[in-house]
């Protein structure tokens, strides 16, 4: 099988609007989150969350092709465009052909759904609705946006599998490539469900953290007073091209990618298992699918989204996997920092991982107060510090309700 | 130039994001404005929330021009 290299990146977080803002924000543990401003959230339970800040997709195309999208599909315009750009692609003869666009989205359009569904309920009942609206809530339409962007008439679809979805999209690139059916993908993901049923309805799970009076510190991965995930929005994109091609072109290369790992729980359509089951098949999973042993791997960046079960079976999978190995390794949570940016998590944290591969720091997980005495001591969980570190390799974890997890292996890349 | 015509300009401005000296009476939604089938449906909606009326489809049909959708709501409007 053909390898399969990194060459492009792009990010539209909390911390910032591009990579390289990004990436600060990461090792300088700042948080993205604050009050919500993107509505009236004085009744709901939680009323902050981790936004994308001043970001105006009229910056970036015109306003008559903005008000045709979504604002998820606003931040995957932006962050493929990035990467695009990031890549040198722009002026390459790409063989459209032997190009494609595998996006991922868990919700896709919520935004609007809720726009045309109220304006609906608020009428008085002859139907109104905008004929943009099936293809702006679509959650696979930012991925054929994507192809018309750039003439990718390769492989093109939308992966859904709700916070796990960008990393099936990574995963299913990787296979492409390295299967020989295209040279080159843009992939990633995007999310942005920062809007009353989105907060009302993980609110209503008791699945969002309720520290109202201090939103920079709510999202606490591993931490005694854990209470639930902080939610965010925002996307990246990463450009993966077969190493021929990349090499082909002189492009510059962030990584490879090591190999990837699939489970499911098959246990609980919210709750993980409690002893990590789907959680240690994955690891294992992407393990054997990478060729590498326990010693070969120096960061993990898990899910952690800062629920008290998640947080708990996810570290015993690592323990599972890894034994003694799990006490040489660096763990941390940058959603501690973004918030969790649901199907878009695996494409952010993609690029941190890369982004620790290629600068030998690994990203912290802020916030951390109280010790929780279930987790094991000896795991190094990089609390509230950037920490300097060769990174050989990195796996980068994201699971989803209903129990799917997935986890890609990044090495660094030598010829 | 009419009320009507004027509110039938700046919506087509708006929503096909052209510039208002190409909004001419002859300029064709489809040929000149750019509008794909999607816009056109979007314009005669927007033309009967702006102008409180509903245009039956057979004669949106008919309204493809700037000049003809002043003329028909210039006709129809309330």
């Amino acid at each position: 099988m053909r390898r399969v290299v990194v060459t492009g990146l792009g990010a539209l977080t909390p911390l910032g609007n591009t990579v390289q803002e990004y990436w600060q924000g990461l090792i300088s543990g700042r948080s993205g989150a604050a009050p919500i401003t993107k509505f009236d959230a004085s009744r709901f339970r939680t009323r902050f969350a981790a936004e994308v800040k001043g970001f105006d997709p009229e910056n970036h195309m015109d306003r008559k092709e903005a008000r045709k999208m979504d604002p998820y599909t606003h931040y995957a315009m932006v962050t493929a465009e990035e990467a695009y750009q990031d890549a040198g692609l722009e002026g390459y003869p790409i063989d459209g052909e032997r190009a494609g666009v595998i996006w991922g989205s868990g919700i896709g359009g919520m935004y609007t759904v809720y726009h045309e569904f109220k304006a609906f309920f608020e009428s008085d009942g002859t139907p109104k609705f905008n004929p943009f609206f099936v293809p702006k809530m679509i959650s696979d339409i930012a991925a054929g946006y994507l192809s018309i962007r750039y003439g990718f008439h390769g492989p093109n679809y939308t992966t859904v599998s709700a916070c796990a979805s960008s990393n099936n999209a990574i995963i299913d690139a990787f296979n492409y490539i390295r299967w020989g059916v295209a040279d080159l993908f843009i992939t990633g993901g995007s999310e942005a469900a920062i809007n009353e049923p989105g907060v009302a309805g993980f609110n209503a799970m008791k699945a969002l953290s309720e520290r109202n009076d201090d939103p920079t510190t709510a999202s606490r991965p591993f931490d005694l007073d854990r209470d639930g995930f902080v939610l965010g929005e925002g996307g990246a994109a990463l450009v993966l091209e077969s190493l021929d091609h990349a090499l082909a072109r002189g492009a510059k290369i962030y990584a490879e990618i090591g190999g990837a790992g699939l489970s499911a729980d098959a246990h609980h359509i919210t709750a993980p298992h409690p002893e990590g089951l789907g959680a240690t098949l994955v690891m294992k999973n992407a393990l054997r699918d990478s060729g590498l042993s326990p010693a070969d791997l120096d960061y993990i960046n898990v899910h952690g989204t800062s629920t008290p079960l998640g947080d708990l079976s996810e570290i015993k999978a690592i323990q599972n996997v890894f034994g003694d190995d799990a006490y040489r390794l660096n763990v941390s949570s940058t959603k501690s920092m973004t918030g969790h940016l649901l199907g878009a998590a695996g494409a952010v944290e993609a690029i941190a991982s890369i982004k620790a591969i290629c600068e030998g720091i690994i990203p912290p997980t802020i916030n951390h107060f109280t010790d929780d005495p279930a987790f094991d001591a000896g795991i190094n969980l990089t609390f509230n510090k950037a920490q300097t570190r060769q990174v050989r390799a990195a796996l980068s974890n994201t699971f989803g309700f209903g129990g799917h997890n997935t986890s890609v292996v990044f090495k660094a890349y030598r010829a | 130039m009419s009320d009507i015509a004027s509110k039938v300009r700046s919506i087509i401005v708006d929503k096909l994001g052209v510039d208002e000296n190409e909004v001419t009476p002859e300029a064709s939604f489809t040929n000149d404005l750019g509008a794909d089938s999607l816009d056109t449906v979007e314009l005669i909606m927007e033309f009967e929330k702006e102008f409180n009326l509903s245009i039956p489809d057979d004669q949106a049909e008919n309204i493809q021009t700037v000049g003809q959708a002043i003329t028909y709501l210039e006709a129809n409007a309330k």
